[in-house]
């Protein structure tokens, strides 16, 4: 299963009035190491669908959010629980690293 | 059991992949998940490997690199090394999936990774205005004020690269001239977004969340001040990947893997090195994929002469798809 895309314009019902904790993967096609953990996180995706949404954002087509949320670097990984951010990772990681990171959400 | 398995999948990788595969050894190409490629994948154009006059994205490089392995039988694996056994006969590769493989020998091609400068505001602020990939992250720096710290080939490329984005590219070098093929230091200096900070060391990044400046020491005098901006490129070289073999092979003064003279064996019977990971010189794409091909050569011989590789290899390439004929 590929995680669905998100955007400027459906962020708020998306991501911010979520129920439960939405993963957002900042990315874009031009980034390397964004198309090698995208396929990872979808596999995430597919093995906790009720513990975890996975979402991507694409920086190019999304420049407001991309400033709005700070980032310099992708891929970068930010989980939002209730419309705030809890938490942060950037770069491309491995799985069983990712795995590691998001223990809190689905272990 | 495999008769070799090859971890690294940059230009020494897949070159000594493709000339396994042409000996019919079926090598299994062990690739990172998240790093396949290798350090090709963050570079633009690459305009000095030999038969692409017109050069040719480093990425298309490599995808042209791996499928001419797989051509031949290589078997890539998007996956990491967590662990490596190669103190017995046979020499065992544990995955971060989990699996495990065996092989009768193994190429060691992990590359080299960028080095950091090693000051507390660095990894603070790594993702977050720090960073070692200008094209992953220059985007993000439209009409900023950034700085290259470096002055090699790769920061020049770098400083280059970032003009598309950045109002203004500092060069920050601890010396008064650079290291830098005179092709790239001529395409930076005639650059007008380009100013060079020569005799200049970046002591600390600062910035709460977001980079707000760098301080900067003079190496001549050892006066210190401020230089305001929002980005920093670490360009300043790299270091050799040697974390799963630092206790099992033998390193050299440099920190590469210590190989025997010319050849690719490293202290280990059976452990073949190549690429950037023995290499503290040269480190170009080319030296690299000969590097691989002295590896596969190496490999080659030391199963021949183990006896169970049976046919010399060129006779195995002949007898086509009886490749496993020799093996006892």
């Amino acid at each position: 299963m590929t995680a669905k895309a998100t955007s400027e314009s459906t962020w708020q019902q998306d991501v911010i009035d979520a129920e439960g904790p939405v993963l957002v993967d900042f990315w874009a096609a031009w980034c390397g190491p964004c198309r090698m953990v995208g396929p990872i996180l979808d596999e995430i995706a597919t093995e906790h669908p009720e513990k975890i949404t996975v979402l991507k954002l694409n920086v190019d087509e999304n420049p407001n959010l991309a400033m709005e949320y700070q980032i310099t670097s992708i891929p970068a990984m930010k989980v939002f629980s209730k419309g705030e951010v809890e938490k942060t990772i950037i770069g491309a990681k491995p799985k069983f690293a990712l795995e590691q990171d998001l223990a809190a959400y689905i272990a | 059991m495999r008769q070799v398995i090859i971890i690294g999948s940059g230009p020494a990788g897949y070159t000594a992949a493709i000339y396994a595969a042409r000996a019919n050894l079926e090598p299994l190409v062990i690739a990172s998940s998240v790093e396949a490629g290798g350090e090709l994948m963050n570079t633009t154009e690459v305009e000095n490997f030999p038969g692409f006059p017109e050069g040719i994205m480093g990425p298309d490089l490599m995808a042209k690199m791996q499928e001419q392995a797989e051509r031949f039988g290589a078997e890539v694996l998007y996956d990491d090394v967590v662990e490596l056994d190669i103190s017995g006969d046979i020499k065992k590769v544990t995955l971060g999936s989990g699996a495990t493989h065996e092989a009768e020998s193994l190429v060691f091609a992990t590359g080299s990774a960028p080095r950091k400068i090693g000051i507390e505001g660095e990894s603070r602020l790594s993702g977050r205005g720090v960073s070692y990939c200008a094209t992953c992250d220059g985007f993000f720096f439209r009409e900023r004020v950034i700085a290259v710290v470096g002055g090699g080939d790769s920061a020049m490329e770098e400083a280059t690269f970032l003009t598309k984005f950045a109002s203004k590219v500092y060069v920050i070098h601890r010396r008064g001239e650079l290291r830098a093929s005179k092709i790239m230091q001529d395409r930076a200096m005639a650059n007008e977004k380009i100013e060079f900070v020569w005799n200049s060391e970046v002591v600390d990044i600062l910035g709460e969340d977001a980079v707000t400046g760098v301080v900067l020491q003079d190496t001549v005098d050892g006066s210190t001040r401020e230089l305001p901006l929002q980005g920093v490129f670490v360009a300043i070289g790299y270091d050799p990947r040697t974390h799963l073999v630092h206790q099992s092979l033998e390193l050299t003064e440099h920190g590469t893997v210590w190989v025997d003279g010319r050849t690719s064996r490293t202290s280990v019977p059976g452990v073949f090195a190549a690429g950037d990971v023995i290499d503290p010189t040269y480190r170009q794409a080319v030296t690299a994929a000969g590097s691989g091909t002295v590896a596969a050569l190496d490999v080659e011989h030391y199963l021949a002469a183990r006896g169970d590789a049976g046919l010399p290899a060129t006779e195995v390439a002949e007898i086509d798809g009886l490749a496993d004929v020799g093996v006892a």
